[in-house]
């Protein structure tokens, strides 16, 4: 990975510092404890400024232009796809398609890269423990070319069954589809070791980074994959603008996704041939202003490198897990703290996660609870829901108290 | 919302009044949430003029979705079917005397959603949020 800067420890009184919504009261008197990053990041000054001075400054559309603006709009959208590729390691940022979010970008692979390679009887390998967004793209396109879907199991400790996803990599799968760090267990899986497997299986790989590529350092060119799906809003970006990464030649032999202005070459009445890669996938205007917002939030994740960030995360977590099990009645999802990121995944017995969740909000500590769109994982867990506490580069040790404090609230309004 | 969790939600949660299944009954109808796995059913008898006699409610979810059940069926009994029907959004409310954001409404609303499945005859899976609106 291109620039990672010496380790060290993250100051968190400075960054947050950064990120004003972190000091606001939610009601009179109560902080806000903001748990809730899996879901969205909060972003910091930085990246509202960039996209504010673009608006304020250099706002014009691009790619067309002549005029000065244009050419100021382009530079700056085209160097945040360039600080994009080197964030994730990849070589080339024609690599780098900017679409709305990770959702849309698995889309994209499934309706253009899948519609075209896969026949019916093929057969898909995703996982148990998939968001989603990386579940129904497949279901449908499986729906409409008659395609046979597999899922590699996790054991009871939350962890990929590795001997279970070869087994059904002798499936030949034609595709292998899976999510680098789970948004639910928090699970981190061995991905360089999957995608080697499954591409030597004959499969192509796409990777849900959704989660993987705001938290870990994450080199595209060491895992191999052929397709790496991320959005900006969960790595401090702005809503509305996510990344699809592929490797040339596959970008390249796709055909294009959705039709319009900017992803042609030439129109005629009846014809039209496209553009190269990546403008072929980028169709219409795009969302430009968050394209360099995200351009911002790599500059300001890159300042404090990923490895930095990954282990303060990892601090944090070990820290919360134990904390969390110490609370009678709790059960935490998902493997020991060696295995995952900062997210946890917790029942409480008798009490409904929307509960709990309403109880920690009276304290101004943000969770989420509900299925987080991954019902499969939570129907093989038999559980109807649970509550999530995820954390993030601006996350303290001082926030695990609140979250604490208010279990044993709820412990004492519902036991 | 502080006073979301007032006693009356949580001592109808912790000991509901009218908990359990009617057998024989006239009216059964269930339905649940599939965003966090609130589930109810509500059973009714009712006399010779349609009048609500008896009401019981099963399942299980969150308090908000289970003393709103407690409430609705005890609020129904006595009342015809009639009246039952035109029962909206606000009396729900109004029985559990709080305000809500949009995602615990639709806790509190499924008793009613289940309810007005049962006295509209409707086939299970087709009571939709229009029934609440």
């Amino acid at each position: 990975m291109a620039n990672i800067p010496k380790l060290a420890k993250l100051d968190s009184a400075q960054l947050r510092r950064d990120f004003e919504v972190l000091n606001r009261e939610v009601r009179p008197g109560v902080p806000l404890t903001y748990l809730d990053s899996a879901a969205t990041s909060q972003r910091p000054r930085q990246v509202i400024e960039a996209v504010d001075a673009f608006y304020r400054q250099h706002n014009a559309n691009i790619h067309r232009g002549i005029h000065t603006l244009a050419e100021e709009a382009t530079a700056l959208y085209e160097a945040a796809r360039q600080k994009v590729a080197a964030f994730i390691g990849a070589a080339d940022p024609r690599e780098i398609v900017f679409t709305r979010n990770t959702t849309e970008s698995i889309n994209l692979v499934a309706q253009s890269w899948g519609r075209a390679n896969l026949q019916a009887g093929d057969v898909i390998l995703l996982t148990e423990m998939e968001h989603h967004s990386n579940l129904v793209p497949w279901q449908m396109l499986a729906e409409e070319k008659g395609l046979r879907l597999e899922f590699a199991p996790i054991t009871n400790d939350g962890l990929l069954d590795l001997d279970g996803y070869h087994k059904l990599l002798e499936l030949g799968p034609k595709l292998v589809a899976f999510s680098q760090m789970s948004n639910v267990l928090g699970t981190i899986n061995p991905a360089e070791q999957m995608v080697k497997s499954a591409q030597k299986a004959g499969a192509v790989v796409l990777i849900d980074g959704a989660q993987s590529v705001p938290h870990l350092p994450v080199d595209i060119s060491a895992l191999g994959a052929d397709f790496l799906a991320f959005s900006g809003h969960k790595m401090l970006g702005p809503t509305g603008v996510g990344v699809l990464y592929g490797k040339l030649d596959l970008l390249e032999a796709m055909p294009p996704f959705l039709g319009g202005g900017d992803m042609i070459k030439r129109v005629h009445l009846r014809t039209f041939e496209a553009n190269a890669v990546p403008q072929k996938f980028e169709a219409g205007t795009p969302a430009i202003a968050q394209a360099i917002g995200l351009g911002a939030a790599v500059d300001y994740l890159s300042a404090i490198g990923m490895e930095t960030v990954a282990a303060h995360e990892h601090a944090l977590i070990a820290q919360a897990l134990e904390r969390l099990e110490e609370v009678p009645g709790v059960w935490v999802f998902g493997p020991s703290a060696e295995h995952k990121g900062g997210v946890a995944s917790f029942t409480f017995e008798g009490v409904h996660a929307h509960d709990v969740a309403q109880i920690l909000d009276r304290s101004g500590v943000a969770v989420r609870a509900g299925h987080h769109c991954a019902m499969p994982l939570h129907e093989k867990y038999g559980v109807p829901a649970t509550t999530r506490a995820s954390f993030y580069l601006y996350n303290t040790e001082a926030d695990i108290d609140p979250l604490i404090e208010g279990l044993y609230q709820v412990k004492e309004l519902f036991g | 919302m502080d006073d979301l969790y007032r006693e009356l939600i949580i001592d109808r949660y912790k000991n509901p009044h009218h908990r359990g299944e009617l057998d024989p009954h006239d009216y059964s109808y269930e339905d649940d949430n599939p965003l966090c796995g609130d589930h109810l059913r509500i059973d009714l008898r009712v006399d010779e003029n349609d009048v609500v006699t008896e009401a019981a409610f099963s399942g299980q979810g969150c308090s908000i979705s289970q003393a709103s059940a407690d409430l609705l069926v005890e609020s129904i009994i006595g009342k015809s079917l009639d009246e039952v029907k035109q029962i909206g959004k606000e009396d729900v409310l109004e029985l559990l005397g709080i305000e809500l954001g949009p995602v615990r409404l639709k806790c509190a609303l499924l008793s009613l959603k289940v309810l007005k499945g049962g006295v509209y005859e409707l086939p299970l899976g087709e009571a939709d949020d229009e029934l609440v609106s």
